[in-house]
């Protein structure tokens, strides 16, 4: 493998020169190759300076690359600033033109209940609130031995009562995502090893108010913890903190761990932003296993419960954990497929099986090609992908032919493998809806029926076949999260691509003239969940469509007609004239470009944004087709 | 001061002040580097400890007055083994 490393274009490019060529493109206009060509450079030498370098670049860059914006403030009792270009830089490598706001030092409380304050007038995303135990409960960090039990056991009351009351103000002005660092307990408690023997010791009373933010942050919409302690532990407490930069700068977090912490933030922020991987594409020789299986066979391949098979056992278990995540894998192997297949299904060191995978491809064709074909396969965009192989060369071939998947550099170590998967913030999710933790299922109930639709003469009879059954229903407390999710993640059959977190969402629901329907659809195959979502408001004589988008894996089975039939007639019931709606093209949307005027609606205007279509209600002959049995339950305003 | 130490220094100067590396020599300092206030100040210190992996102690922060300063003082905490 060597040989094929120093062929890598990239393995001769020092960082110096790449600054250098960097700027050369962005002085000839080529932005893309500048932007790729950053990111390569972010990768190489992920440092402070090089943080500097990226984020004056692409404030330079700007707007001539499609990066998906998000804006983030950050409320912070501490020094936080030499780590916004580093997660900025963090940012652009996941595709992100990230947007900081810092708060001023411990000023925010002040800036959570005013109402006109900079943090609301930033307009942000998501909002870090990143204070530290010794700001947030001074009473249980210094003079702690001073104070009675009961004494202490108030001001943790008290102190958690306070954050319960930031929350639930913030969430009166603010739709936006809030990250809640949770509290550290103190690294060497007042009273040494009997802080401990007791409860409500210093340790024991953090400990409880963390477990009550917990609580606080899950009744909220888009509220998160983040455990601020667990992410010092994985790096050891001592190597984390500095206290001289505490003393002197506010600073408490250590040079080598800054990055740490941004890419911690990371995990929170790429989820939030819509630009999570949907499938994991692996490599299998020296990848999912040890050796190579044509060469090595069953016998000489490395995978079980010892040591050197371990590693990949460890490996597969983190798969294992993404696919419960509703993260579909897939397999892209230059191999001889019996021989792969063979170690798949019967190996017995193996944890993930055949079945796991929702797409494999297993040939000699460039690994480009087979990518391209398991996006198309599993009916998502290449930008879903991310993708994993140790070779060095191929990483490199995929990166050069396709910009658009995520590639995870693998260390040279196997035992790095796991933590490197289970770390990647692509994989992140904040919410789990059940059609997440069945989604492999459903991926091979969707094989089935492309097999059966095949067979048929007609779509229709195809479609009568299907026995499709869906169920529409206004959105509820149960649904919000699926419903958010699928505003922020469906590129493809979606006519105004507009994103929502499921605070907004819930912010419209109350409103009498917002009605926002999610379709969930069954046939014979299986249950596809919850697919789709149509939301649309009143408008005097008309009722405007806002959103409407259907999960690729049901589209074209003619839900997508049941579901503008249901929003045409419901429109008509509560005496609206006509339905309007834009198509507003991205992309990635192509597929629905032709969505209204399949329906009968007549194009109004045409604006560089997109078109606006409408249909007359009274004239309108839109019917839900007849071989879909469709289940209404009543909005309840 | 080492000549590799000098270059490696001003490299990191250069991302963080935003200034061309051969606009920069050892006499660079505040007065003749715009961009180079008490925040670029801190993320140069931070950089140059992530970079060599020293620690600066309050003391010698002080008294990075200008690039020279700031390549000879690594020099001596390398020796140091800080």
């Amino acid at each position: 493998m060597s040989d094929l490393e120093s062929n890598s274009s990239a393995g001769d490019r020092h960082p110096s020169n790449l600054r250098v060529e960097i700027d050369r493109l962005i002085g000839e206009g080529a932005f893309e190759a500048a932007a790729r060509r950053l990111a390569e450079l972010w990768r190489r030498d992920p440092a402070s300076g090089t943080a500097s370098f990226v984020t004056a670049r692409i404030d330079q860059l700007g707007d001539k690359l499609s990066l998906t914006k998000f804006r983030v403030a950050i409320l912070r009792s501490f020094t936080v600033e030499p780590m916004v270009p580093l997660l900025r830089a963090e940012a652009f490598a996941h595709g992100i033109d990230l947007a900081v706001h810092v708060g001023d030092f411990n000023t925010y409380v002040q800036d959570i209940i005013d109402a006109s304050s900079s943090l609301y007038r930033f307009a942000p995303n998501a909002v870090i609130l990143a204070v530290r135990a010794d700001e947030a409960a001074p009473e249980l960090w210094r003079d702690f031995a001073d104070l009675t039990p009961e004494a202490a056991q108030a001001a943790a009351e008290r102190v958690a009562g306070g954050y319960e009351q930031r929350i639930s103000t913030f969430r009166k002005h603010s739709q936006a995502a809030l990250i809640v660092h949770a509290l550290e307990r103190p690294p060497a408690p007042a009273l040494g090893v009997l802080d401990d023997q007791s409860e409500s010791g210093q340790s024991g009373l953090i400990h409880r108010i963390n477990g009550e933010l917990r609580r606080i942050a899950s009744g909220f919409r888009g509220v998160y913890m983040l455990d601020y302690d667990a992410l010092v532990a994985r790096h050891g407490s001592k190597q984390w903190h500095d206290e001289r930069k505490w003393l002197t700068a506010r600073l408490p977090i250590a040079a080598p761990h800054l990055l740490d912490m941004a890419r911690e933030w990371m995990r929170f922020i790429v989820p939030l932003s819509g630009r999570a991987s949907k499938v994991l594409v692996v490599d299998l020789d020296n990848t999912l296993w040890g050796g190579v299986i044509g060469e090595d066979g069953m016998a000489g391949i490395q995978v079980g419960a010892e040591y050197p098979g371990a590693a990949y056992q460890a490996l597969q278990r983190a798969l294992l954990d993404l696919s419960r995540k509703g993260i579909l894998l897939a397999v892209c192997s230059k191999n001889n497929q019996d021989d792969a297949m063979e170690a798949l299904e019967k190996h017995p060191g193996m944890l993930t099986r055949a079945k796991h995978f929702a797409a494999l491809r297993i040939n000699w064709t460039d690994k480009a090609q087979n990518l391209r074909e398991i996006a198309q396969e599993l009916n998502v965009g290449l930008d879903s992908l991310a993708f994993l192989d140790d070779n060095p060369f191929e990483r490199e071939q995929v990166r050069a032919s396709l910009p658009e998947v995520s590639v995870i550099d693998l260390p040279k170590n196997p035992l790095q493998y796991a933590e490197t998967v289970r770390n990647f913030a692509g994989f992140e999710r904040l919410t789990l809806s059940s059609e997440d933790r069945q989604r492999t299922e459903l991926y091979a109930a969707q094989k089935e029926r492309s097999t059966a639709e095949q067979t048929f003469q007609s779509k229709e009879d195809f479609f009568r076949f299907l026995e499709q059954e869906a169920e529409l229903e206004p959105v509820t407390g149960l649904t919000l999260a699926r419903v958010a999710q699928l505003t922020q993640k469906t590129n493809q059959f979606n006519l105004t691509t507009r994103r929502y977190s499921e605070a907004q969402i819930a912010e419209l629901a109350k409103q009498a003239r917002w009605h926002i329907f999610s379709i969930r659809v069954r046939d014979r195959f299986g249950d596809h969940g919850l697919v789709g979502v149509a939301m649309a408001h009143d408008e005097g004589e008309q009722c405007e469509i806002d959103t409407f988008l259907l999960s690729c894996r049901v589209i074209g089975r003619t839900v997508e007609t049941a579901l503008l039939a249901h929003l045409a007639e419901s429109a008509a019931q509560r005496g609206r004239k006509r339905l309007v709606g834009w198509f507003l093209p991205t992309k990635k949307n192509a597929p629905a470009r032709d969505f209204y005027e399949q329906h009968g609606f007549a194009r109004q205007k045409t604006t560089d944004q997109g078109s606006l279509w409408t249909l007359d209600l009274n004239e309108s002959r839109l019917r839900s087709p007849e071989w879909i049995k469709l289940k209404v339950l009543a909005e309840v305003k | 001061m080492t000549a590799s130490t000098f270059e490696q220094v001003r490299d990191i100067a250069s991302d963080i002040f935003s200034v061309p590396a051969d606009k920069i020599t050892a006499a660079s300092s505040p007065e003749t580097i715009e961009n180079w206030d008490s925040m670029q100040h801190l993320n140069l210190v931070l950089a140059v400890e992530e970079k060599f992996g020293v620690q600066l102690d309050p003391e010698d922060i002080e008294k990075m007055k200008n690039i020279g300063a700031v390549a000879a003082l690594v020099d001596k905490l390398q020796a140091a083994g800080r």
